[in-house]
């Protein structure tokens, strides 16, 4: 049975992407900060799929626990899917370094130690797919949220410097630039509905991706074009406005 | 962001905060729980609202007793996902099955099986209730008594239900042995209902735009649960099947006056002539008989986009034949009705501040036009008069006293609403305009 490793599980885009593997006969392990939060998760799936499901509680900010965390599961998995990360107050973190510190190391530092491990693990099998959810924030700094976009850059980054180092191994590593989902986190936000994906639609997208060995996708075709567009506007026009 | 419930009407600009599993209340001051938002008015309107829609996980099934307990924004469509597959079905269902478990409480909603099985928290074990001063509460029928009693029906104003347990129905397959009889008017669609029951499930149909002698002409539909042997070759390879995702979404913008005299009257025969012989008997899936409108998704759009009301009364035996032959009357003297006026007969139910009661009742749309809320104001009158009430979560718009004379425990549902939620935390644009809380705040 193939084995799924879900990182950041309580999120809707890891939730849906479980449900997806669970539906597909995966073994799955979540792993997430709460404890109360995984367990809720555990028994929707294992009803709702008729499977089993493992639970590891896992601090993406303890860099320290992760070694630990990590031989600590069952089983190897063959995919792992790095979903954790947190948006943040931009205007706080500009104001109060451990908020700024907290959005890197969330949604940078913590990756970049737990993805450490797995592909390590994933070399030497020689066999493996690691899912990272960035974002297209990550594309070009805005004064709106250029921390946390200023982390999920980096985390791109990291991703396509270890797909170059995994690919020749035969490990498969996959950059997620989901743009706007409709979740609970974005549920009071008037977002435009041509641009908004839903969760189960960017899980589908997800899961069909990486079973085709892609490198990087947004869900939305559009996306692309908006980013492409984003990424040439010649910075002394972009620095005069406001986004 | 603008919001509005099933009828379109009224549309509230309002701050929505998603429950996940803080087990902390999502604001300090007044609010509203909402679930799907399929209570057609304003009943889980204001402008601060706490959606459920993404607490909506399975906690525990017991497959062998068939007891089942999920957190409150799960939707009855995904918990029939999970159960029919092992043989079980929900005790009690309304008409649509998109809405929450925790709205199915708020509301102690009913189905075709009220004379028989009474209200969905007839059936509830217990449940969890997040209250105004951010304790959880489990209560139940014989832990924290009265606190149960009023949050059944008591349309979320003492406090946020997390989670609830409730028992299934067992069944055999997800069919239904539906017979069909076509009744010649009023009196005659009356005594079928007595004839009929013990039918598990029975409802029916009736035109309201006749006259004379098929005034009230109508269709009434029967059910049982079908065994595995009633079922044909194909039904028999998947004998608990489940409904199938919808299709078809209702086009925006309909025509304005879609619903005129015309069209009803014209969807009112072609409904009621399609059956040909007097009795139809058959084997069908749940959806259609339970769920006939899912079919087709967004069909309140009909009405465009002014929106309708929906209107839905219940009077006590005794009274119904005459008293309904009227009110029937008056609303083909006011000619601007619906195609859908659903007839359903309510068994004894005697709970604190629940809808139903021994006797008819009686469901119907509005479009919303000029005149209509004097109409139905009057309406109201005649219904009271008969000892009747109406159900609040199809209002938008009901009078202070409507409410007051028709629930003879509305005096001491304030005073226990005082006695939970002491600063009107929760509090809805409904519980507002029905004086069952004040306004704190602006
Ligand atoms: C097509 C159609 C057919 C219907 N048929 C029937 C029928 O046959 N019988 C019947 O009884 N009803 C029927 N209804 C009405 C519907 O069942 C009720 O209005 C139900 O309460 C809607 O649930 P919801 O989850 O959409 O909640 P909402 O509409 O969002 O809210 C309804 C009420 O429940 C409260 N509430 C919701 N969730 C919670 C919670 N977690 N904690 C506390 N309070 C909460 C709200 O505050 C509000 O007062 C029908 C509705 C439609 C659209």
């Amino acid at each position: 049975m193939k084995s799924a490793l879900i990182l950041g599980a309580s999120s809707d885009i890891a939730n849906a992407c479980s449900e997806l593997l669970a539906r597909q006969g995966y073994h799955l392990t979540l792993a997430a900060r709460r404890e109360g939060a995984l367990r809720t998760l555990k028994s929707d799936l294992e009803i709702r799929f008729k499977v089993s499901v493992s639970t590891q509680v896992f601090d993406a900010l303890d860099f320290d626990s992760h070694r630990s965390f990590y031989q600590g599961l069952s089983n190897s998995p063959d995919v792992v899917i790095c979903a954790f990360g947190i948006l943040g107050n931009q205007e706080q973190a500009e104001k109060d370094w451990e908020q700024c510190k907290e959005i890197l190391d969330a949604n940078f530092t913590g990756a970049v130690s737990i993805l450490n491990i797995v592909a390590n693990d994933m070399a030497s099998k020689g066999s493996g797919t690691i899912i990272g959810i960035s974002s297209v924030a990550g594309e070009r700094g805005r004064m709106s949220n250029y921390v946390y976009g200023s982390a999920k850059a980096g985390f791109t980054t990291y991703l396509s410097g270890l797909r170059n180092r995994l690919h020749k191994k035969g490990v498969n590593v996959l950059t997620v630039k989901p743009g706007f989902v409709q979740t609970k986190m974005t549920e009071n936000l008037p977002l435009p509905k041509p641009l908004t994906a839903q969760p189960e639609q960017v899980a589908k997208a997800i899961l069909k991706a990486a079973k085709k060995g892609k490198s990087e996708i947004y869900i939305l075709g559009i996306w692309r074009w908006i980013m492409l567009i984003i990424r040439n506007i010649p910075e002394f026009i972009f620095k005069k406005l406001s986004l | 962001m603008k919001i509005a419930n099933w009828s379109n009407y009224p549309i509230v600009d309002s701050q929505i905060s998603s429950y996940t599993d803080s087990g902390k209340l999502p604001f300090s001051e007044a609010f509203i729980t909402r679930g799907n938002g399929r209570c057609y008015g304003d009943s889980s309107l204001n402008n601060q609202i706490a959606s459920m829609l993404s607490y909506n996980k399975a906690l525990e099934f017991d497959i062998q007793n068939g007891v089942f307990t999920c957190q409150a924004g799960m939707t009855l469509d995904r918990v029939l996902e999970i159960i029919v597959p092992n043989g079980w079905f929900l005790p009690v269902t309304p008409g649509t099955k998109f809405i929450s478990v925790g709205g199915a409480v708020a509301s102690n909603v009913h189905g075709k099986n009220h004379h028989y099985d009474g209200c969905f928290n007839d059936h509830v074990v217990s449940l969890d209730l997040l209250t105004a001063s951010g304790e959880i509460v489990t209560c139940s029928s014989e832990e924290n008594v009265e606190l149960f009693e009023t949050t059944s029906g008591g349309m979320g104003l003492t406090g946020m239900i997390l989670q609830v347990t409730f028992r299934l129905k067992k069944i055999e397959s997800s069919f239904i042995d539906q017979r069909s009889i076509k009744a010649k008017n009023l009196d005659e669609l009356v005594d079928l209902f007595r004839e009929n029951e013990n039918a598990t499930y029975s409802v029916s149909w009736i035109d309201c735009l006749q006259t004379g002698k098929s005034k009230g002409r109508g269709l009434i539909l029967l059910g049982e649960h079908a065994r595995i042997d009633q079922l044909n070759t194909k039904q028999g390879k998947n004998p608990l099947k489940l409904h199938q995702a919808s299709k078809v979404t209702f086009p925006l913008n309909a025509p304005p006056n879609s619903t005129n005299k015309i069209t009803v009257k014209a969807f009112n025969t072609a409904y009621y002539g399609k059956q040909l012989s007097k009795e139809q008997h058959s084997i069908i899936h749940y959806d259609p008989f339970f769920y006939p409108l899912d079919a087709i998704l967004k069909w309140n759009r009909i009405y465009g986009k002014k929106g309708f009301l929906q209107y839905q009364f219940v009077i006590p035996f005794g009274q119904s034949n005459e008293g309904m032959q009227r009110v029937l009357d008056k609303i083909r003297e006011y000619g601007h009705a619906s195609p859908l006026v659903v007839l359903k007969l309510f068994g004894k139910q005697d709970d604190f501040i629940s809808f139903p009661m021994e006797g008819f009742t009686l469901a119907l749309d509005f479009p919303i036009r000029r005149g209509l809320f004097e109409f139905l104001d009057a309406l109201d009158k005649m219904i009271l008069d008969l000892g009747g009430r109406h159900y609040l979560t199809k209002d938008a718009r009901m009078a202070k006293e409507t409410f007051f004379k028709g629930y003879p425990n509305a005096e001491e549902f304030v005073r226990r609403i005082k006695k939970y939620n002491p600063n009107y935390l929760f509090s809805s644009l409904q519980s507002e305009r029905l004086g069952l809380t004040q306004k704190t705040q602006e």
